[in-house]
């Protein structure tokens, strides 16, 4: 750690890590209503859980990023944070939000539009500390040096607070609110936060690797535009049937399939530099993370996305469990692994260790990957049943659901072996440090 | 390929075409604005009533049970077309009272199955939610769901 704002960083990851767990418990808990729906029904509704275990995902991934932003844009910039101050206050007021809102949930009190039910004045505070964090970084860049990471990293989060503003747009006409909804789910997570995906990991690449940082930058151009030019007009695979025009059928059904492209880039990107680097970096596990986040980034984001994007399956599979898996994979892949692999690389020099703990955490690695993995396939099996029986067969919801039950069950076992994960993990990451490697090994592997 | 490719021109091809495919994207969302507002949807029914039918809708964060054009949760049955299923396009009062009967008895407490949850919504409420379900059943989604249901 060369700038002692870096530091900053550290209690993010911090908060992340906590509502990070506190989204996975909520998901046991959503998954144990659907194989025992009378257990909670009354005390703690499926919509109160759900909506806890979405906003919290949300709210850890966008942590995750912040204290990324202050852990690389000082290394980048070669200089310290513009304002450690106002990054501490941006902390509070975000992670004040955060429980704010869920304690209003579970009180009840909240809006309805999926993923955006945070209370008005909750939505005013989260874009209050997004600016104070723009502001921060922004100057921190503009005075020192500027790289192709950190431009890509505040293009990233400039666009992800540009485009919340239309949550706060909510017209009366269904079709319409449907539209511009979008316009935030979409073009954040297929769109502008594959922006944030690319510059952490390039960052992550130069440091590991060793390799030319002109390299390196240049293909993070062509991956973000790539992202780019196929995630925007990509919106059209949600406008099938939403009251939208003929026409995204088929713009939707093409540019769905150039989304799996940038993630397909990053997938031979980061093996490429890896290769090509032949250098062994002493922190084995943010290696692992790094090269696993592309690869299932790749299947839960392009490949179980694409399975349903076209516009003649998705008629189909539309609204079913089939959605379920892919989001969950996706997530999972895209985001969780960048943040988790960041976490990993960041957390030995933030706590001025050598890398610790490395058994352990790359167990956590395949305990998360693993159980996702079965769970992403039974919710298919899952969907693809329920897809043939109700949309094929016109079989009624409930009468479906009953014969699904296997499937519940089955995904309510690896949501409880991938809590087991997280736990392993934030133990291995923020608990004592043991085993670490020795510093002459670190010391020759950075010479190199 | 990578030696022909230099960094400033991979630098020019992603803002160019991003620019290009932003606008494109920005044209297109304009004419489906419209498309909507004149086509798809009914405005000219979309009454104080329907509107207050969504905030109901929302209040009561129906969406992360239920989906509803196919968007929301998966853990309840699809409502864009509830009114069609109910029989509401040949007896829109038979399908009006089936529909309140239906949420004033909620939770049913059968064992093993999902349970929705009791709302407490006075008949204004259950009648302009009922209007912003029956207006939502006539959007032009394109033939979507394949059936009714659902």
């Amino acid at each position: 750690m060369k700038y002692s704002t870096q530091k900053l960083a550290y209690p993010y990851f911090i908060a992340a890590l906590a509502l990070f767990a506190v989204q996975v418990l909520a998901g046991v808990l959503a998954g144990t209503a659907y194989t025992l729906p009378n257990l909670m029904a009354e005390s703690l509704p499926f919509h109160i859980i759900r909506m806890i275990h979405t906003n919290a995902l949300l709210v850890w991934l966008l942590l995750g990023y912040f204290g990324a932003a202050y852990f690389l844009i000082p290394e980048e910039s070669e200089r310290d944070i513009h304002s450690p101050k106002i990054a501490w206050l941006q902390l509070f007021i975000f992670v004040f939000a955060a429980l704010a809102a869920v304690v209003s949930y579970l009180m009840g009190i909240h809006e309805g539009r999926e993923f955006l039910e945070q209370p008005l004045w909750v939505k005013v505070l989260l874009v209050v500390a997004f600016l104070l964090f723009l502001y921060n970084v922004s100057m921190t860049v503009l005075k020192g040096r500027k790289t192709v990471v950190s431009t890509v990293l505040l293009l990233g989060m400039w666009g992800a607070a540009l485009l919340f503003l239309f949550a706060f747009y909510n017209p009366d006409n269904l079709a319409l609110d449907k539209m511009y909804w979008w316009y935030v789910v979409h073009l954040w997570v297929e769109g502008i936060w594959e922006l944030i995906m690319a510059s952490m990991l390039a960052f992550l690449l130069i440091k590991m690797t060793g390799v030319d940082r002109e390299v390196i930058e240049k293909w993070l151009y062509v991956i973000v535009g790539l992202a780019l030019f196929s995630g925007l007009l990509g919106t059209g695979h949600h406008y099938y049937w939403i009251g939208t025009p003929g026409y995204w059928q088929w713009i939707g059904s093409l540019f769905s399939i150039l989304e799996v492209l940038p993630f397909f880039a990053m997938v031979l990107w980061c093996f490429h530099m890896v290769y090509r680097s032949g250098r062994n970096h002493p922190n084995k596990a943010a290696m692992l993370w790094s090269l696993g986040c592309p690869v299932m980034a790749f299947f839960g984001a392009g490949v179980w996305g694409l399975m349903h994007s076209f516009s003649f399956i998705n008629f189909y599979s539309h609204g079913t469990q089939i959605t379920a898996a892919h989001g969950h994979m996706a997530f999972y892949g895209a985001y969780v692994m960048l943040n988790l692999a960041f976490f990993t690389y960041a957390l030995p020099q933030l706590r001025n260790v050598q890398p610790y703990n490395q058994i352990l955490n790359m167990w956590s690695f395949w305990v998360m990957t693993a159980s996702m993995a079965f769970m992403t396939f039974t919710l298919t099996f899952a969907g693809v049943l329920q897809t043939h029986l109700q949309r094929v067969m016109g079989l009624g919801f409930m009468e479906i659901q009953q014969q699904l039950d296997l499937f519940y069950w089955m995904r309510l076992l690896s949501g409880i072996v991938f809590v087991i994960g997280v736990i392993l993990y934030i133990y291995a990451a923020l608990g004592p440090v043991k085993n670490q490697v020795s510093p002459s090994l670190n010391l020759r592997a950075a010479n190199k | 390929m990578s030696e022909r490719l230099t960094k400033s021109a991979a630098r020019n091809i992603f803002y160019g075409g991003t620019a290009f495919f932003l606008l494109l994207f920005i044209a297109l969302s304009i004419h489906t604005h419209l498309y909507i507002v004149n086509s798809s949807t009914d405005q000219a029914t979309l009454t104080p009533s329907v509107a207050q039918g969504k905030r109901v809708w929302e209040h009561n964060a129906c969406i992360n049970c239920h989906s509803l054009l196919g968007e929301g949760a998966y853990f309840a049955p699809e409502l864009g077309n509830v009114w069609v299923r109910y029989g509401g396009r040949e007896h829109p009062e038979g399908a009006r009272m089936g529909l309140k009967a239906w949420m004033r008895a909620q939770p049913t407490g059968v064992p093993g199955r999902r349970q929705m949850p009791q709302f407490n919504l006075s008949e204004q409420e259950l009648d302009d939610l009922i209007d912003f379900l029956e207006w939502v059943s006539r959007i032009d989604t394109q033939g979507w769901p394949p059936n009714t249901a659902g």
